[in-house]
């Protein structure tokens, strides 16, 4: 445990260890990705109450699990920042507030699109996109807060900060929304969460989100690596390295 | 208690770029140190470093020979700071913002030893003015009035001469030079020239920490 | 000077014996500065009260004035707008500490840095949380929020501007060192705030439809006792990494 928290503190052996890891992210997530989407999308059955149009699920699921795995993420490499001082994780964090955001967005927005057909209408305050609302404002704080320090440091300690202060907040947050929801709305039709899924359904669901996180995986490993080089640059290791490559 | 802050191999590093490295200090009673260098070499860093702000360094720190980690309690209720703003509020006056720093510091009361610290540094009837009345120099003399009023015995001052007429200069001099004799300890950055003394030592910044050092 | 060497080693020794009944005094002290303060410059005091009431005034201007229609609303409105006044009075809460180098002092001492913050977040609740809870009744009339309610409107906002004054301090000891905070603060704390809003707003209604109001107030009272164990630690640790920025 302790061997591997010390090799972490090295951003050049991080470096090379991402590099070999990153093709099989990548490949993974572009075969689960094409298998669930094709299969999803084409050869599910159709829903019994809402036909077809319920196959966004297909996008708008997994990227609601990424929105909020992600913040966790943010409060969890936040914490060995702040802990361990591992810079690592900071470049981690950087990376993935954005990409946090874009998956929220994502969620939102496959949200609305699916509420034409279900509801009639783009947006309904319904429980989870009020929640996922909530989050995209969470991120967008630890986004702008990271971008309001002259101190790259600082920065990094405010953002882990808020990050974990968000991550305690978020279940309060999520709780009461949903409280509130059947307070003022009880009885409505919620387009997910229900109890009963077939199986050839669920499957490629299944199959998307492990595409997603995969996606993610990869994605993030990517950018870390550009934000260790461009954080590094001055260190021999990099200047080596550029010129071997060129 | 033997009054002594050693610091090991410290080095300070400040959004990828080395204020200083490998720096070795052994600061004891009955000195006055005073850390020189050009802008931004880390002075102030090194000044926050030194009175356990700042816990973003690498290297060892250690109080009366025991880690800063264990001693910190004991270290900060030996400590006197005064930063590059004197902590003064415009709202209260001379005598309230005394009795506060009093109370931070555990000591309750003293109205008596208030007024002596004030007329000390020259603030003789304006004891009762709010702050914001007076001058920029009078304002950091309150500041200065808490080397007086708390027995500490290290005093860590960030540029105490800032805004202060040419007495006031003399007088804190002097007040420094006498600290260091009763066996006290001053550790100062200012860009005014020091009379040399006995006490007084250098530690100087800048390059890199390549030629820091004692 | 009076002070001899031995009288140095005396305080020393003086301030080691008393750790505890330190706190108590530097706790007292702080609480005192800053009540002493604020009350010194009144408007301060004042002008979050005087927001409150402009807001709920501009309702009526810019919907109707209908009394069934702003009685059904006045729960949400009172809450809202009661929680923008207590935002807006934030930024200054550690500003001016930051600014004249008191914040740096009351980082050394030897005293534990969330207590001394707590007594600080504490006089900011006793000058614009409670206030704002006293007056949210005058302006409930004004709105024609229905008999029944006030109390439990009152009770609410005392509840939960507590809360909010915690929270809040968090991004305003997050944002303190930064030139330009004030929107900034809004934009991390108002989503902290959705759930006091929730609860509280829920209260006032549930008062008005006559369901049991005391389950709400017993919730506001968990997110209270949560946040004054979470939010000292974390003014504390955003009030070290400002103060470095």
């Amino acid at each position: 445990m302790w061997a591997f928290i010390n090799k972490l503190r090295s951003p050049k052996w991080f470096y090379a260890i991402s590099a070999r890891l990153q093709p099989w992210f990548w490949a993974a997530a572009l075969i689960l990705i094409v298998t669930g989407s094709v299969w999803g999308l084409a050869f599910a059955p159709a829903d019994y109450q809402q036909g077809n149009s319920f196959r966004i699920i297909y996008v708008h699921v997994p990227a609601a699990f990424l929105a909020q795995s992600i913040f966790v993420s943010l409060a969890v490499t936040g914490l060995v920042y702040m802990v361990w001082k591992i810079k690592i994780a900071d470049m981690a964090a950087t990376v993935m507030a954005p990409l946090g955001a874009a998956m929220t967005f994502v969620a939102l927005f496959s949200g609305a699109v699916w509420g034409v057909p279900t509801w009639g209408t783009w947006w309904m305050w319904d429980a989870r996109l009020t929640s996922m609302l909530i989050l995209l404002f969470l991120y967008l704080g630890v986004i702008a807060l990271r971008g309001a320090f002259a101190s790259r440091d600082s920065a990094s300690r405010a953002a882990s900060v808020l990050a974990m202060v968000g991550v305690i907040n978020i279940p309060i947050i999520k709780y009461s929304v949903d409280w509130w929801y059947t307070l003022h709305q009880p009885a409505t039709f919620t387009v997910t969460g229900r109890a009963a899924m077939p199986m050839e359904m669920w499957l490629p669901l299944l199959i998307m989100v492990l595409g997603f996180y995969s996606f993610f995986i990869a994605l993030t490993l990517m950018r870390t690596r550009s934000e260790i080089l461009r954080r590094e640059a001055s260190k021999r290791w990099v200047r080596e390295l550029a010129e071997e490559t060129t | 208690m033997s009054l002594r802050l050693q610091a090991q191999s410290l080095a300070c590093e400040r959004d990828d770029r080395w204020l200083f490295r490998g720096l070795d200090l052994d600061i004891r009673a009955g000195e006055i140190v005073r850390v020189e260098g050009p802008n931004g070499s880390g002075k102030t860093t090194l000044l926050k470093i030194l009175s356990g702000q700042l816990a973003d360094y690498e290297g060892e720190l250690f109080w009366d020979e025991r880690p800063m980690r264990k001693a910190r309690d004991a270290f900060l209720a030996s400590l006197l700071y005064l930063g590059h703003a004197p902590g003064v509020k415009a709202a209260l006056t001379p005598l309230e913002n005394l009795a506060w720093y009093q109370a931070l510091a555990g000591q309750a009361g003293g109205e008596s030893a208030r007024f002596r610290a004030l007329e000390e540094v020259g603030l003789a009837g304006f004891e009762d003015v709010p702050a914001g009345q007076l001058s920029a120099g009078q304002q950091r003399r309150v500041a200065l009035a808490r080397l007086v009023l708390a027995p500490r015995p290290l005093w860590v001052l960030d540029e105490p001469f800032t805004a202060i007429d040419r007495d006031g200069v003399a007088a804190l001099e002097r007040r420094l030079v006498e600290h260091a004799r009763r066996g006290g300890c001053v550790l100062v950055t200012t860009h005014h020239e020091l009379t040399p003394c006995a006490e007084l030592r250098r530690i100087r910044l800048g390059g890199g920490g390549a030629d820091a050092g004692i | 000077m009076p002070a001899s060497e031995g009288s140095l080693r005396e305080g020393v020794a003086a301030v080691h014996e008393e750790p505890r009944g330190g706190l108590a005094v530097a706790v007292w002290a702080t609480l005192k500065r800053d009540l002493v303060m604020l009350l010194r410059r009144r408007s301060e005091v004042l002008n979050p009260l005087v927001f409150f009431a402009l807001v709920i005034t501009l309702f009526p201007i810019g919907i109707s004035p209908d009394p069934a229609l702003l009685a059904a609303i006045a729960p949400g409105l009172l809450w809202v707008a009661a929680l923008l006044a207590a935002l807006l009075s934030l930024d200054s809460l550690f500003r001016a500490d930051y600014d004249d180098g008191s914040l740096e002092q009351l980082l050394l001492t030897p005293q534990p840095l969330a207590l001394l913050a707590l007594a600080k977040v504490a006089v900011h609740w006793l000058l614009t949380g409670l206030p704002l809870a006293l007056m949210a009744p005058v302006l409930g009339i004004m709105l024609a929020l229905p008999a029944g309610s006030y109390l439990v409107l009152a009770i609410s906002l005392a509840l939960g501007s507590a809360s909010l004054s915690l929270i809040g301090a968090i991004g305003a000891a997050l944002t303190v060192g930064l030139s330009r905070g004030g929107v900034l603060l809004s934009l991390l704390v108002l989503p902290l705030y959705i759930p006091v809003l929730i609860f509280g707003a829920g209260a006032v209604q549930a008062a008005i439809l006559g369901d049991g109001v005391l389950a709400h107030l017993a919730i506001l009272g968990a997110l209270l006792a949560l946040a004054l164990i979470f939010a000292p630690l974390a003014i504390a640790a955003s009030l070290r990494i400002s103060i470095n920025g």
